[in-house]
């Protein structure tokens, strides 16, 4: 117990510390030392505390060492949970403060609506509830803390370097690295805060934190644009965070559940499915988790709040999209997981809406990508794309499907917050972060350009972890006779491989008379990019013993269904086959990779080359520069129809379920069953 | 014969395995020149020799040890040539489908990435084209895979040809699919877009542009092994386990491959969108289709499998 207090009160207090430093020379030893007691405290934890069961970590009248608090579990929590009442008011009342400031009145309203209610519910109703169990660790948070322990905090160590970089190239402007850098591990309290609450308030109240942390993040620079983006993000996460206060509410009027417990919810949601029982009350909770999810998983239509957030510094962004934030949004989809599913494909539900969000997003982020030269932009909708997945799969409501979440989750993580900070690391040395301009990066920064095309060739390629989940997605959509998410699989992937290997190619051209120009790089920079590829590596090569060793004795627990012995997503060859064939690629570009004893020749131009591969004499007798550009698709795929597409074919779908239940929760339904339509 | 984690492994699987490692590229290059000669007569010449793929190739290995850039596409080549055969191997060992067609796309994306590395404009444009021909047919590839699944109900080419089961009369649709596609894969005419056999291609020799000597020699090869088992994909809607329907699937891969070459002579090379859209509605109108329909079979298909 005292280790998760630690994780939770640890990176508070640095982030309170950090807010008063203001000396550059002192920030950065604090940030790496607390950046490496995080992320030692977080495998320690998961590693003691990982034996394959679930554990109730706070049974009331226990006797409960809180850090601070030493009184029975109750009690201590109980003020706690006050506590957390206060400081959500008080933030409730920021945002209405900024809203109105910056004349976004839809933030404040927002704002308000949900703090009221849940305000009022929480005095009228809700302290009459009593919580068992606040805290709910299984071996599926145990995975989030290390992904947010590890790879967050190896962020917040990149960002020392990058920020002294960037506040160099905004010199003139006020510094605002200590608020930065408190942001920055308030968020990863807050994560650790969402992924061990089992009590839904609890989980509400850090849900809200990592909100407002995103907002002021995203507005870090304070341009109109990061501003304007900045409410953006909190707009929509502010609408999921108004579903999820709806949903607490109708748990505790709820007859049979009347708890705030997630466990609680999941445990009816299992035995409602067993018996084939729809139930409107408790699949509105469902979906309206899901939608909240949803939202701040940025899935279509929420994705431009996610796109928006690219202004912010690259560390916020790499934050934002590997191991916070979204993944908070995946995490409770996949919570919810057991409680989801469809029977038939018409079958209306949380289930079909999280199935069809997801597919869509996915497919059509897919093919929003291809027309993006901006490397972050197209990383964005890349995350966008995976996470729809990543939904999808939760969706299905497997235990097949969830394992393929949980996996992407983890390579998703590990890789994509890799590809962030290169790219960030790219655009401080050579002043662009277009793709275009990473033409020939091999021959200017031959080692970050290694560390790219690891990153990429793990994000889409045989046989690199993403691939493998998506092939046991494809797999487990074949099974569960998903069509819907089996076609959008099959086209998406096409064009997943579409712009990543552009990409790759680009990184990976040879162009003539580049120089190196790597030494610039900062000292942290490396040591972090560093380590993410070695993990991307290690993570394809190991992938099988997280699997049996934490994902599968999850699933057992999650899904009663389950027998782990039987449990097999993939055969245990095919996953041996993998980890061969990602070691002989290792091999082969070791002894292979620009040994040659050839002789060297000009390129051919169809015209004369003047030597250097870079001109050719012209027809006029003058030399032409040889200029090559990559293929965008802007006509055939126009970024914003695709999201058009996206936005109305899911808002269709959320209109669709969610009327469904409203009049299925009225008894419309059944009066129209009963009279066969005619009122 | 014995235990690989729970697989038990026949002597024929091995057998079979290392009959195409040894044997694939004799039988892909003889099969390069028939197509040759067949091409020639359709088109009123005479044509090559038979064997001149194999002699070609023997040229090309004797060829000045020549590259351009720093020599960073051999490795790419190489590593082309090595998954291709491991893709073949799996399919040829029985392996689960999907995995061979993963593994091929990787070896695909070796070869596209060589383009690149030259960073010469052919190549460059070529190694552009051959991605979106890849994007153009990939979703059918797997459409194939999922509907033998759905019919045989396994991924493995081992269960696939030992089930009972004749695929191809609940996989009319994906098959034409799958036909379709596979006429890109092959390179043939009109989808010839990224290289081409024929000497009129606008982008000289397209991706392959710089290549030279052994490393043009190794793609040349790593193609015959590709075009054995894209081959083997249609004798799987056949078997079913009887020598009869066995013979009968091997007619049909000499028929289908008849057609390609009849398709490669009688059309011109179309525009790139062509390809894309043709490839993605074919895709989605057989394939597709043919998918919903199998779901709602799906019980009486259980029962027969």
């Amino acid at each position: 117990m005292g280790i998760l207090a630690i994780l939770i009160l640890f990176p508070l207090i640095i982030a309170l510390i950090l807010l008063a430093v203001k000396k550059d020379s002192a920030r950065g030893p604090i940030v790496i030392v607390s950046g490496i007691v995080i992320g030692a405290a977080s495998i320690f934890f998961a590693v003691t505390n990982f034996s394959g069961s679930v554990k109730d970590l706070w049974l009331s009248g226990s006797e409960v060492d809180f850090g601070i608090f030493s009184a029975g579990g109750g009690n201590a929590a109980e003020i706690l949970s006050y506590v957390m009442m206060v400081i959500e008011a008080a933030l409730a009342v920021l945002i209405i403060v900024l809203g109105i400031r910056h004349r976004k009145y839809l933030a404040s309203i927002l704002a308000a609506a949900q703090a009221i209610a849940l305000l009022w519910f929480e005095l009228a109703k809700g302290h009459e509830i009593k919580t068992a169990n606040y805290i709910y660790i299984d071996n599926f948070s145990l995975i989030m803390v290390l992904i947010i322990g590890v790879i967050g905090s190896m962020i917040c160590i990149y960002a020392v370097g990058y920020m002294k970089d960037f506040a160099h190239h905004h010199e003139g402007e006020p510094d605002r690295r200590p608020l930065f850098f408190f942001l920055m591990f308030l968020f990863l309290a807050a994560m650790f805060g969402i992924v061990v609450s089992n009590n839904l308030i609890w989980m509400y109240f850090f849900w809200e934190v990592t909100t407002l942390c995103s907002f002021f993040l995203i507005g870090y620079t304070r341009t109109p644009e990061a501003i304007n983006n900045s409410f953006r993000a909190l707009i929509m996460n502010l609408l999921g965070g108004c579903a999820f206060v709806a949903a607490i509410i109708l748990m505790g009027l709820h007859p049979y559940i009347e708890s705030f417990e997630l466990s609680q919810v999941l445990a009816t949601g299992v035995s409602l499915h067993e018996q084939g029982v729809d139930e409107p009350v408790f699949n509105a909770i469902i979906g309206l988790l899901a939608f909240a999810g949803i939202t701040k998983a940025a899935q279509m239509p929420f994705n431009s709040w996610l796109l928006g957030a690219m202004v912010a510094p690259t560390p916020v962004s790499a934050l934002l999209h590997s191991s916070t934030m979204v993944k908070a949004g995946v995490f409770l989809i996949v919570k919810l997981s057991p409680a989801l599913g469809i029977q038939g494909l018409f079958h209306i539900g949380p289930g079909f809406m999280v199935i069809l969000v997801g597919s869509v997003t996915f497919l059509f982020a897919s093919l929003a990508a291809l027309s993006q030269s901006n490397a972050k932009r197209v990383l964005a909708y890349s995350t966008v794309a995976n996470l729809g997945l990543i939904t999808a799969c939760a969706g299905i409501g497997t235990a097949e499907a969830v394992w393929c979440a949980v996996m992407l989750i983890i390579f998703h993580a590990v890789t994509k917050s890799l590809l962030f900070l290169c790219v960030g690391t790219a655009e401080h040395n050579i002043g662009s972060r277009d793709i275009e301009d990473m033409d020939g990066l091999f021959g200017r920064m031959p080692r970050l350009a290694t560390f790219m095309i690891v990153g990429i060739a793990g994000m889409f390629l045989a046989p690199f972890g993403m691939l493998i989940s998506k092939w046991a997605a494809l797999q487990a959509f074949v099974d569960t006779g998903n069509i819907w998410a089996l076609l959008a699989v099959v086209f998406g992937s096409a064009v997943t491989l579409f712009y990543w290997t552009k990409w790759l190619g680009k990184l990976s051209a040879i162009v003539a008379n580049r120089q190196d120009i790597e030494q610039g790089v900062r000292k942290e920079e490396w040591a972090v990019t560093g380590c993410l590829t070695a993990l991307t590596i290690v993570v394809a090569i190991t992938f099988p013993f997280f699997s049996n060793g934490l994902v599968v004795p999850y699933l057992g627990a999650a899904f009663s269904s389950v027998a782990e012995k039987t449990f097999v997503v993939l055969q245990t060859d095919n996953m041996i086959i993998m980890m061969i064939m990602v070691v002989l690629i290792i091999v082969l570009a070791l002894l292979l990779y620009g040994r040659t004893g050839k002789r060297l020749l000009p390129l051919y131009m169809s015209g004369v080359n003047e030597g250097d591969d870079l001109t050719y004499l012209g027809s006029m007798q003058k030399d032409v520069p040889v200029s090559l550009r990559n293929w965008y698709f802007e006509d055939m795929f126009p970024e914003k129809s695709m999201n058009r597409i996206g936005l109305i074919v899911t808002c269709a779908v959320f209109a669709l379920v969610f009327s469904y239940m409203i009049s299925s929760m009225v008894g419309l339904y059944d009066y129209f069953v009963q009279t066969g339509g005619a009122a | 014969m014995f235990n690989f984690y729970g697989d038990d492994i026949s002597a024929f699987q091995i057998i079979s395995l290392i009959l195409y490692v040894v044997l694939a590229p004799f039988a892909g290059g003889l099969i390069a020149g028939i197509d040759r000669k067949v091409t020639a007569r359709m088109q009123g010449r005479v044509g090559p020799p038979v064997l001149q793929p194999f002699y070609d190739v023997g040229k090309l290995l004797q060829k000045e040890a020549v590259t351009v850039g720093r020599g960073a596409q051999d490795f790419y080549v190489m590593c082309c040539l090595i998954f291709m055969i491991i893709a073949g191997a799996f399919f040829f060992f029985g392996f689960n489908l999907l995995m061979v067609v993963f593994t091929l796309t990787t070896a695909s994306i070796f070869l596209v990435v060589a383009g690149y590395s030259s960073n010469s404009p052919y190549a460059q444009i070529g190694a552009e084209r051959e991605l979106l021909q890849m994007m153009s047919y990939e979703p059918m590839v797997l459409l194939t895979a999922v509907g033998l699944f759905m019919v045989n109900g396994s991924f493995n080419v081992e269960n696939i040809i030992g089930n009972e089961v004749f695929s191809l009369k609940f996989l009319p649709g994906i098959f034409i699919g799958y036909l379709f596609i596979i006429t890109i894969k092959l390179r043939k005419s009109p989808f010839d877009l990224s290289m081409s056999h024929h000497a009129h291609q606008e982008l000289v020799k397209g991706l392959t542009t710089e290549f030279s000597g052994k490393t043009l020699a190794a793609l040349e090869i790593s193609h015959w092994y590709e075009n054995i088992f894209l081959l083997g994909f249609i004798f799987l809607f056949f078997a079913n386990g009887t020598w009869y329907m066995a013979v009968i699937g091997i007619a049909a891969v000499v028929v289908c491959y008849f057609l390609e070459i009849l398709i490669d002579n009688g059309y011109a090379r179309m525009k790139w969108q062509f390809t894309l859209k043709s490839a993605w509605i074919m895709t989605l109108i057989f394939g597709g289709a043919n998918i919903f329909v199998l779901y709602y079979l799906r019980g009486y298909l259980w029962l027969a499998a």
